[in-house]
């Protein structure tokens, strides 16, 4: 009791220089949190990956597409329970700057293979009956402020012209990762649209950009993947099927650089706090040798001199840091709004806040460390000649 | 602790010297002498005389080169860090000369420290801290930090502090120090009557020939030899 009693006085004895330490290690932790859900967002896409699914592209690149023929084949094979396909489009919305991801799907099969996406049904037999149909996730009409029955112009990147698409379905994540700023509309609206504009070019239409496969049996994810290539192999589009958290991992890759540097920041923000905190201590222990031998002459142990460091230390890390966690969620959430979709899924996850809490243990003890060890080991006689 | 008929501290052949860098510097040369149970004795002598040095050893708070170093008939030299620490906690009262109360803690929780080593109860550290604190006068500043009280009141918790455990020695280095003439006496006051009353062993350091008129003996140091005077 006495012992709490003295480290937390001793901890407000400088009510400035502690408040300026604790908001400090506030700042490096709400960093920490911050930079941590960056990355778990860059992997989002893999983790919210389903274990059932396999995705199934062009074996040269992504650029290349498939033809829509191979739906049928890849659905024989024994395992394979759905088969629906999906097509980058590629449109801007007003401005570049307001970036979502639209797919051309297959209408009848996709919302059964990806059974995260939750449709209510009216909207769903609304959208597939309207071919200028579109499916818009939760996130994306939050924040461009659509809603049914609304008009999207999309102008195309990849296929000319000013699309416009209604909106008649709104979907929901089955979980809180599960990304709901897509954009979906018909395939066959895209494939015949382009028929008309490239009349008899059969190279640049009946193609899709990937198959998403639904196996009935994870543990037979690489087989099956090996049964679809071979059904392709010296075919004028040979295929790579792979899982989806394979597939999707390909793309994290690709940015793999930018990722490692978050990653390393963000241990530099601890570093950097930690010798922060590691020089207020050792200021705190110095200004009081004379009491810490005081302490010693009365008979009080090396152990009890080094636990008031070692709790004042603590004390301000734990406060820090929990002012910090509680901080990084609405400063994650500001960040998120201010990205707008550019982070499909982006929250705080439990596991980012242990590593703030294990990050603050790290920091209040490892700033102790010299500091008790010098004050314990200064020879009673030498303290007491200090002038604090 | 003590047989009274035995000498409560017994130094024989003491030498202790510092080291600055390669050099030897010798503080305290062959002390041989005996501290009655229950004397007043001062010690005097000019700066770097090792003065404060011997007290610090008979304290406990530092270690001999060679000789011997008896108090209570314990040969404290041998104690490892942890045995003196408990000895001192058990047998050693300080006073310092510029009080080193914890300026955290209330004159009340400054007394008590000591108290905190030891088995007893709150209700029974809390009676004694009573008891002390009302002995050098200070029953209404109990619930005052040392920065609300002054030199002489911070030096009277000091000895508060020092014999609130019950030791069997005091020592006081310089505690008169850095307090005005009024102040010095009340804690001079003080001590006498610890000695007196209290029967308590008092080895006192000081400059000031007035303070040291009020030991029973008073004994100097001069380069680290030691002589007698009445």
């Amino acid at each position: 009791m006495h012992f709490l009693k003295l480290i937390l006085r001793n901890t407000l004895r400088h009510k400035l220089r502690t408040g300026l330490t604790i908001l400090g290690i506030i700042v490096a932790i709400v960093a920490f949190g911050l930079l941590r859900t960056v990355v778990d967002a860059w992997y989002s896409g893999a983790e919210g990956s389903s274990e059932t699914r396999l995705v199934t592209r062009n074996a040269i690149s992504l650029v290349f597409h498939l033809p829509i023929k191979y739906q049928d084949r890849i659905k024989k094979l024994r395992g394979v329970t759905e088969v629906t396909h999906a097509s980058w489009f590629g449109g801007v919305y007003i401005t570049e700057k307001n970036f979502f991801p639209q797919f051309a799907i297959d209408a009848k099969t996709y919302f059964d293979v990806y059974s995260e996406y939750i449709i209510p049904p009216k909207e769903l037999t609304a959208f597939t009956t309207d071919r200028k149909g579109c499916v818009i996730g939760r996130k994306l009409a939050d924040v461009y402020g659509l809603k049914i029955g609304d008009t999207v112009p999309i102008r195309g990147t990849i296929y000319p012209g000013t699309w416009k698409f209604n909106v008649r379905a709104i979907y929901d994540g089955a979980e809180a990762k599960t990304d709901t700023s897509q954009f979906f509309f018909h395939w066959d609206y895209l494939n015949e649209s382009r028929k008309r504009v490239i009349a008899r070019s059969a190279r640049t239409t009946d193609w899709v950009g990937v198959y998403a496969i639904n196996i009935s049996e994870p543990s037979r994810a690489s087989e099956i993947s090996g049964e679809v290539d071979k059904l392709f192999k010296n075919s004028l589009a040979e295929t790579r099927t792979e899982t989806e958290k394979a597939f999707q991992l390909g793309f994290v890759s690709m940015t793999e650089a930018i990722v490692v540097a978050i990653r390393i920041v963000s241990y530099v923000v601890i570093l950097i706090i930690l010798a922060v905190m590691a020089n207020t201590m050792a200021m705190t222990a110095r200004e009081r040798t004379s009491e810490y031998a005081t302490l010693k002459a009365l008979g009080f142990s090396h152990h009890f001199i080094s636990g008031l460091i070692y709790g004042e230390s603590m004390i301000i890390a734990f406060l820090g840091t929990l002012i910090g966690i509680l901080l990084t969620f609405p400063v994650a959430a500001m960040f998120s709004a201010k990205v707008g979709t550019l982070f499909p899924v982006f929250g705080v996850s439990l596991e980012t806040i242990y590593m703030q809490a294990i990050a603050a243990l790290l920091i209040g003890i490892t700033a102790a460390v010299i500091p008790a060890f010098r004050s314990a080991q200064v020879p009673i006689v030498e303290g007491l000649r200090s002038i604090g | 602790m003590e047989n009274s008929s035995e000498p409560i501290v017994h130094i024989k052949h003491l030498t202790k010297s510092y080291h600055r860098g390669e050099q030897t510097v010798p503080v305290l040369t062959d002390i041989t002498f005996d501290i009655p149970t229950g004397e007043f004795i001062a010690l005097m002598g000019p700066s770097g005389s090792g003065k404060s040095t011997l007290l610090n050893l008979i304290a406990g708070i530092d270690k001999p080169d060679s000789g011997t170093l008896k108090v209570g008939g314990t040969d404290i030299a041998l104690l490892s860090e942890g045995e003196l620490a408990d000895w001192r906690a058990a047998n050693i009262g300080f006073i310092f000369q510029f009080y080193n109360l914890m300026p955290v803690l209330t004159a009340f929780e400054n007394v008590e420290l000591p108290l905190l080593l030891t088995p007893l109860s709150f209700k029974e550290r809390q009676e004694r801290v009573e008891l002390a604190l009302a002995m050098v006068g200070l029953s209404d500043r109990m619930e005052h930090y040392p920065s609300e009280l002054s030199g002489g009141q911070q030096q009277r918790v000091a000895i508060a502090r020092a014999f609130i455990s019950d030791p069997v020695i005091l020592v006081a280095d310089e505690p008169t120090g850095d307090l005005d003439r009024t102040a010095a006496e009340e804690i001079l006051a003080i001590l006498d009557r610890l000695n007196k009353e209290m029967e308590k062993t008092i080895i006192m350091v000081t400059h000031d020939p007035h303070a040291a008129k009020t030991a029973h003996l008073i004994r100097h140091l001069e380069k680290g030899e030691l002589d007698v005077e009445n």
